[in-house]
């Protein structure tokens, strides 16, 4: 009995951890204004909650607990080092003097502190990379290793990424704060893409092992919950909608021999129905505001094939009436396209090419491989594959996915057959 | 914490502008400083002449070279500054981006490194 608790203790500690960690660290960086010294903070206080938990039993609110404890120690590690430098017990005297505030007696300012770091990590201020790197880092308390992983890119040049992301929020002042107002929707905005391109880059990148790539769509879609709990924007509900109702589709996306499947060839048994229950449930919401952005008009096309029991049965009618709202709230030539496929699908290969080939004339879609893939398919349908030859050909030499690359080759096979006079 | 604000843009526009568009630039401009200076952000801030008039020193090996124009030929040039004193980053992108300049060039923001007083 008496070696059982401190075991249970350390379980308990672990778990707290897993929970509550990043609430912590949130609302240290909060208190100390700095991210390295609120990191430092955050483990002392594990470290000591691990110590003394199961001599003192567990406190009632851990979590406050954690956040004093960690406070508590830094501004007492600035003491002690002011013995060498004079500005750290100036420092140390005013951290002690502002009000300890640790959230314990106003469960909303808590919140704010998670909202304040997922902002702070998405300044506009930050590059991109630098962004996406900090989000995962400090709000999915991924680890260094684990991001440098899964976007393949070697630890150390990530590790510097962070520090000098780090950096430019403590020289340039970046503030630690929700936006205001006026600022808000374009920050939002900011915040949404990042969450959106972790997502996509677990979703549709072909390189890696297919846990990592996993992983984070999974840190993505507990991202977008967060934010719909702590800011229930309409469009951050409707890419949490977009996602799941992605996401849903995982297992019908590749073939057991790990070949990519088109949406008209999945088996629509394997799709994920509680996923779609709940982003549908979620598009309805985000809908239901009007304010219907990207995000929700994209999930909402999403939501109305995940509908229908097969392509053929799809509701065409509804998604073009979809993406012409969405050409209009987003004007892409890649919504363009998008709407063209399905066009092509309501009315015909004819009527679909000729909205391609004018896009294509333009010019802007000319890199695209989805472009030139998308074209090559509405010309074999129409039985013309010396065209669709030439387009397959086109969208190979721009693809750099390897299971696109791989789906391409297969298609132009099926254009050549080795027998002139080859059976259907 | 003070920020300089670095006005670029292409200083071709000027000398193109139609007179009375020019004057309207100046007007905001006026306005613009005017505001910033009774909201208590305003330090200092100047427009300069063109680059034309820009003399560029190097010293290299304790000798002093002197070469005509800037430094680098670029797109858009350095047209003037504002130095100002804003509480963060975000306070500053907000003065930033009500520079008149902004709209038709792009305004860099600099923290100012601040040296301790011994």
């Amino acid at each position: 009995m008496s070696e059982a608790v401190p075991e249970s203790a350390r379980e308990l500690v672990d778990r707290v951890y897993r929970s509550d960690s990043r609430r912590v660290l949130a609302t240290l960086i909060r208190l100390l204004g700095d991210f390295d010294l609120a990191e430092e903070a955050l483990h002392d206080a594990f470290a000591a909650a691990v110590e003394r938990w199961p001599q003192d039993g567990v406190p009632a609110n851990p979590r406050a607990w954690l956040v004093s404890t960690g406070r508590f120690k830094a501004i007492d590690g600035m003491r002690r080092r002011a013995r060498f430098d004079a500005s750290l017990g100036e420092l140390a005297q005013r951290l002690d003097a502002e009000r300890s505030d640790t959230g314990e007696s106003e469960p909303d300012g808590v919140a704010d502190d998670r909202l304040r770091l997922i902002f702070t990590c998405c300044h506009p201020a930050l590059s991109p990379d630098a962004q996406i790197a900090l989000t995962l880092r400090e709000v999915c308390g991924l680890t260094t290793e684990e991001i440098a992983h899964a976007f393949l890119t070697p630890a150390p040049t990530l590790a510097q990424r962070i520090v000098r992301a780090k950096a430019k929020i403590r020289d340039a002042r970046i503030p630690y704060q929700v936006p205001t107002q006026a600022a808000l929707p374009e920050r939002l905005d900011q915040v949404l893409r990042v969450i959106y391109l972790v997502f996509n880059e677990g979703y549709a990148a072909s390189s890696g092992t297919a846990v990592t790539r996993h992983d984070l769509s999974g840190g993505a879609i507990r991202l977008g919950r967060l934010l719909v709990e702590l800011l229930p924007e309409p469009e951050a509900i409707g890419l949490l909608a977009l996602m799941l109702l992605h996401e849903s589709r995982r297992a019908a996306r590749t073939s057991p021999a790990g070949e990519l499947v088109l949406l008209a060839d999945q088996d629509r048994s394997l799709w994920d129905r509680a996923q779609i229950e709940e982003g549908r449930t979620l598009v309805e919401r985000a809908l239901s505001s009007r304010r219907v952005g990207p995000y929700t008009l994209q999930a909402a096309i999403a939501a109305v094939h995940a509908e229908a029991p097969s392509a053929g049965a799809t509701d065409w009618e509804q998604i073009v009436g979809l993406y012409d709202v969405l050409a209009r709230v987003d004007p892409t030539p890649v919504v363009e396209l998008n709407r063209a496929v399905a066009v092509a699908m309501r009315d015909g290969p004819a009527a679909g090419l000729t909205i391609i080939d004018a896009l294509l004339a333009h010019g802007d879609l000319d890199d695209y491989h989805l472009a030139h893939s998308a074209r090559a398919d509405l010309c074999r349908r129409l039985g013309r594959p010396a065209d669709a030859r030439v387009s397959y050909q086109r969208a190979l030499g721009l693809t750099r996915q390897e299971p696109e690359r791989r789906f391409l080759e297969r298609r132009l096979r099926e254009l050549t057959p080795d027998l002139p006079s080859g059976v259907m | 914490m003070k920020y300089l604000c670095l006005i670029y843009e292409d200083e071709k526009l000027w000398h193109s502008m139609p007179k009375g568009e020019a004057e309207k630039v100046y007007g905001e401009y006026f306005t613009f400083t005017d505001g910033i200076r009774k909201s208590g952000h305003y330090i200092g801030g100047n427009p300069l002449q063109p680059t034309n008039t820009a003399t560029t020193v190097r010293v290299r090996n304790g000798k002093v070279s002197t070469t005509d124009g800037p430094f680098a030929e670029t797109k858009e040039q350095l047209g003037g500054y504002y130095l100002v004193e804003a509480k963060d980053l975000n306070d500053a992108i907000n003065v930033a981006a009500r520079i008149p300049g902004a709209r038709i060039g792009s305004i860099e923001v600099r923290p100012i490194m601040e040296i301790p007083q011994q």
